[in-house]
């Protein structure tokens, strides 16, 4: 066991656990935002820049600080380390520039896109990036193409994140996509017209944190904050069968996987699951899930609703003299 | 006389002068306060004939705007619906299909868009919700009706005429800010 300091705060960690695990073992708000590192997808994580940290002492044993900053997603802890996140105002500088480099060429079409609501990308510019945009160079600009029957790839969208590379590779026995060419010019793709339709494949659509991946049964039906997410489960044969069922009254709207406070999903589901089942009586519904005050899911969202009975006083009078 | 309380007031019971007792001093003085209002600007307008101007700031009745090239600027993002107070606001969105790029801005638009002007309380957080300059508040006004689902009005109702003479004119309620955004080239929907 090694001791460290987040943000004045010490907690005690195994050995080889980084920085954000250790930040995440604290939790609240000195957890670095991570838009590539996913917890469950080993090698995931060094991409997006945007979990950097300050460390402002080594170790016990070596205690300068570490020249640049480090991302806290691939960093291992040391004994005595002192890690600075939200109490470095250069760290907070230095995340609003990485908002910057992420946005440039993420097309602003919120209004547009499936994922407006819950996207990890909008939430952190809002907390962390700049009101309005300093480049006047155009973005990419790719046509949205369908890699499979359900899932819908806007590659204009992409942040390069590779999660979806991680998840084909590890939860899915054959990967037929991945990202071509090199540097600005990278894209996600299936090279020649591939079609994904892998058993859980459709995890790659929960784990993506912008809206590059996209539910094609789910496209345009709604926005997340008309819905109420209600944890629901059945039985299945290939997952655990624990899903979030995105309701609108009786309708269920879209399945996906259950996320964690940190946006990453508890377990990855199957494509039956999420595709397939969308009637209501395919489904136990456990009740509500958790949402956060500050999300805009919570804004049509009533906890604790008991629904009316049906309001019929001449009813009511008939029924007795009957 | 003994006063209980300093509450009580005493009344003054004086006699009437002689100028007083004749009353004609105070009926002219009267009437000339009177005829004096005859020449004064009036406060009413003789309503049918004559409409009292709307203030700057009015708010009635939505409208749906459509852009210079008459294509429909909503994109049913629902950020109005969400920022409604009284959740007066609906929509269904649908998906732009090829030879569809004249009638609607974006890959998606309104296929249904509905505003119960039952609930409506005309705060106008619509409009400014709105990231695409779809909706404004007009001075048109809603008229009354004898059915309740009459005051639904769907995209029939709200959604501004193609033709270029009867667009509606909206640049009252444009702000300074908002027409600094317009001209914003970097943003992708202010792009020709």
């Amino acid at each position: 066991m090694v001791k460290v300091t987040i943000d004045n705060i010490p907690i005690e960690v195994e050995e080889g656990t980084t920085i954000l695990n250790a930040a995440r073992k604290i939790g609240g708000k000195i957890v670095p935002p991570a838009m590539c590192y996913y917890s469950k997808l080993a090698g995931s994580g060094g991409k997006c820049r945007t979990c950097l940290v300050k460390v402002a002492k080594s170790s016990a044993k070596d205690p300068r600080p570490m020249p640049k900053l480090v991302a806290s997603c691939s960093t291992p802890v040391q004994d005595g380390m002192e890690v600075l996140n939200i109490t470095s105002p250069e760290v907070i500088e230095t995340r609003k520039a990485i908002v910057e480099f992420l946005l440039i060429n993420h097309p602003l079409d919120c209004p547009v896109c499936d994922q407006a609501g819950e996207c990890d990308l909008q939430d952190l510019s809002f907390s962390h990036g700049m009101a309005n945009t300093r480049t006047i160079e155009s973005r990419r600009e790719f046509p949205p193409t369908d890699i499979g029957p359900f899932i819908k790839l806007h590659m204009n969208r992409c942040i390069l994140c590779y999660r979806c590379i991680y998840v084909a590779n590890q939860i899915t026995d054959k990967r037929v996509h991945g990202i071509l060419f090199r540097g600005d010019s990278s894209e996600i793709s299936t090279y020649i017209e591939n079609v994904i339709d892998n058993d859980f494949s459709g995890n790659m659509i929960d784990v993506c944190p912008v809206g590059a991946l996209t539910d094609k049964t789910f496209r345009f039906k709604s926005r997340v904050w008309f819905l109420k997410p209600m944890d629901a489960h059945r039985q299945c044969t290939k997952c655990s069968g624990r899903v979030t069922a995105w309701m609108f009254g009786d309708e269920i709207y879209r399945i996906t996987g259950r996320k964690d406070q940190f946006g990453e999903m508890e377990e990855f589901i199957c494509n039956e699951c999420r595709f397939g089942k969308k009637e209501f009586s395919d489904w136990i519904i456990d009740g509500p899930r958790k949402i956060k005050r500050q999300s805009v899911i919570s804004a049509s969202y009533y906890e604790n609703m008991i629904k009316p009975s049906v309001i019929n006083p001449i009813g009511e009078i008939m029924e007795e003299t009957e | 006389m003994q006063r209980i309380s300093n509450k009580s007031i005493i009344v003054s019971d004086k006699t009437m002068s002689f100028r007083e007792k004749i009353y004609l001093p105070a009926i002219i003085s009267g009437m000339i306060i009177t005829f004096s209002h005859l020449f004064r600007k009036k406060t009413t307008i003789r309503y049918p004939e004559v409409k009292r101007e709307f203030s700057a700031i009015y708010r009635g009745r939505q409208v749906l705007k459509r852009d210079d090239e008459g294509r429909e600027r909503c994109t049913a993002c629902g950020l109005c619906a969400v920022a409604c107070p009284a959740e007066a606001i609906t929509m269904m969105a649908a998906e732009r299909k090829t030879g569809e790029e004249n009638s609607y801005r974006e890959e998606k638009y309104a296929a249904v868009y509905e505003i119960n002007m039952l609930r409506c309380i005309f705060c106008g957080f619509c409009e400014e919700a709105c990231p695409k300059e779809a909706i404004f508040l007009t001075e048109k006004l809603v008229f009354s009706d004898y059915e309740r689902g009459n005051f639904i009005y769907g995209k029939q109702d709200l959604l501004e005429p193609v033709d270029p003479q009867n667009r509606i004119d909206v640049s009252k309620r444009e702000t300074p800010e908002m027409l600094a955004f317009k001209q914003e080239i970097n943003l992708r929907h202010n792009k020709k």
